[in-house]
């Protein structure tokens, strides 16, 4: 095998060519931001100019953007700060959805210990909110809301605007994790109008250890980590101006390529979707028909176990992701797909395909071509068939 | 591939599994069949066998399952070919894991399946035939050995309905001494869910 086909885009990307470029020469630069010396002021600047890069992307302002270590930071802080938020005003009721990324599911399960109710709304068979089950949810009054934008795992993308008018209609705080959204589809803070969004740099070519969150102005934020003047005292320690830096540059590119990103992961997404549907027969397309991120196809393969099926993609030089119980090591499968409806046979027989910028044709050719062999070769094995 | 998750062991009975039956289960005649796993939990295993005078002339088995699962049924497949079924019987997932050099402790309860199957396909054949069957003759493992409570205890007590570390406790006293088998004991538990989960 000589080249890999790497279609897990959403677990991680690699740095573009552009960034990785970007990055060594910033990597040259070592003082730290805060020196008051030139060297200092230069680092400074550069993260200046990241957070304007940032702020354009998601559609907000430079001052509303916070730089944090990544995506689990960003939503455990905003967690955290709803103790406080809840000492003034008294409510005590988080919803999220069912389908949210375990660190915000962990964060809010830590807050129940504390004595906070969670509500967690259910999605539809689409992977798409319950709104009358939301609607319910919101009667309760309560502090705060965090909806994920756009799943990992199955791609679909909640309508983000009308969630957040709805829970500001009850009083309460929005706060929507947008890190598979960015640079796969437009985002924008003064649309849609959220308190808080969490994004990260190694999802959008960017390197692996930073990330933002987005804090709208007057919103309450309290530090995780202090002990530093560090982004007006919210989060304490020594920049990482460099990867900081890469991040902006991430942003930028997200920003310009956009378009050209999304036709060409939808078109291999479409290639790829059709081309199984055609050559391998009952298989399901997991997630929304359209509203979807264009580059992240979620299908199961009754009869075939996800585990098995991934590492013998693996050994065909294809790296896919699977929401079997087996690969991770559990007896649970994936609680996305569970969420939505999924049944232990369609759960644990499950593959995501994700495409990024590098991926083509060649690559959905090749898979079309191997792949329907190795489901054929589980499925006469299998008990289930 | 350079380094692959599991040993070259692992991953030549994976990619090709040994006495598989790919046909249906109906085209291969048996002389006791056994079938054990969860769908919840993601696998079942089957197994087929051909036995004369006691000893098992071949085998063929069936899996909805992992790599782990497919590998250690391949491999115990090939060693009960011309085994006595007492012998059979007693074969311990440790012996199968040791063939295959070896498998991470989280996917150790993915290769019990197939000494199961193996088990319930012996018991099947001795019922079949007016024969006893043999549980309770597979070897047990003991698991705390300050009060000698083996993992057929915790078995029957999984089955009892106990399911956390304390109910355990409260029926068999099991790491009431010095408490240093807790860890396997969940993980006997673990695989127990495996095997008989809702």
């Amino acid at each position: 095998m000589n080249k890999r086909i790497y279609l897990d885009y959403n677990a991680t990307t690699p740095l573009s060519d552009e960034v990785k470029k970007f990055y060594f020469t910033e990597l040259e630069l070592y003082a730290n931001a805060s020196s008051l010396h030139e060297d200092g002021r230069l680092e400074s600047k550069k993260i200046e100019q990241a957070r304007s890069e940032c702020a354009s992307l998601i559609g907000s302002t430079s001052g509303e953007v916070l730089f944090t270590s990544g995506g689990s930071e960003s939503n455990n802080m905003v967690f955290q700060t709803m103790k406080t938020v809840s000492k003034k005003n008294g409510r005590k009721t988080i919803i999220i959805s069912a389908i949210e990324h375990p660190c915000v599911i962990e964060s809010a399960k830590q807050l129940e210990k504390e004595g906070f109710t969670i509500i967690k709304v259910p999605v539809d068979e689409h992977g798409l909110i319950r709104v009358e089950a939301y609607r319910q949810a919101l009667e309760k009054d309560p502090l705060f809301v965090s909806i994920m934008t756009a799943n990992n795992e199955i791609g679909t993308i909640q309508d983000i605007k009308i969630l957040c008018a709805m829970a500001h209609e009850r009083g309460a705080l929005f706060h929507t994790d947008a890190v598979q959204a960015a640079g796969k589809m437009k985002v924008d803070m003064k649309d849609w109008d959220a308190d808080y969004a969490t994004f990260s740099a190694h999802k959008i070519y960017g390197p692996k250890g930073v990330g933002a969150l987005y804090i709208k102005k007057g919103a309450p934020i309290e530090p995780l980590i202090r002990g530093g003047h560090q982004e007006k005292g919210l989060r304490a320690g020594t920049y990482n101006a460099p990867a900081i830096a890469a991040f902006g540059h991430a942003c930028l590119c997200a920003q310009r390529e956009l378009e050209s990103y999304i036709s060409l992961t939808k078109k291999l997404r479409e290639k790829l979707r059709d081309g199984l549907l055609e050559k391998i027969p009952n298989i399901r397309i997991n997630g929304h028909t359209e509203k979807v991120l264009p580059n992240t196809l979620d299908v199961s393969f009754p009869g075939a176990e996800g585990e098995a099926i991934l590492l013998h993609l693996d050994l065909l030089g294809i790296s896919v992701s699977t929401g079997s119980a087996c690969a991770s090591g559990s007896l649970e499968p994936s609680h996305v797909l569970v969420a939505t409806g999924l049944g232990p046979e369609l759960a644990h027989g499950s593959i995501r395909f994700s495409f990024g910028k590098y991926s083509s044709e060649s690559d959905v050719d090749y898979i079309l071509q191997n792949f329907p062999p190795v489901i054929e070769r589980l499925r006469k094995m299998s008990t289930l068939r | 591939m350079q380094d692959w998750l599991y040993s070259d062991v692992v991953k030549d009975h994976f990619q090709n599994p040994k006495n598989v039956l790919m046909e249906d289960e109906a085209s291969w005649p048996c002389d006791g069949r056994g079938i054990v796993g969860n769908i919840q939990c993601g696998d079942q295993m089957l197994i087929l066998l051909r036995i004369k005078d006691d000893i098992i002339t071949d085998v063929r088995w069936k899996t909805y399952g992992c790599a782990s699962a497919i590998a250690s049924t391949s491999i115990l497949s090939e060693a009960i070919k011309g085994m006595n079924i007492n012998e059979a019987y007693k074969l311990k997932p440790q012996d199968i894991v040791s063939r295959l050099g070896g498998l991470p402790s989280n996917k150790i309860h993915c290769s019990v399946l197939g000494d199961k199957a193996l088990r319930s396909a012996i018991d099947d054949y001795l019922t079949k035939n007016g024969k006893p069957g043999l549980a309770g003759q597979e070897e047990v493992e003991v698991i705390c050995t300050c009060l000698n409570i083996t993992d057929r205890d915790l078995e029957d007590a999984y089955k009892a309905g106990d399911r956390s570390w304390e109910e355990l406790q409260a029926r068999t006293k099991i790491g009431t001494a010095c408490g240093g088998c807790k860890e396997r004991a969940l993980e006997k538990m673990h695989e127990f869910e495996h095997l008989y989960g809702e």
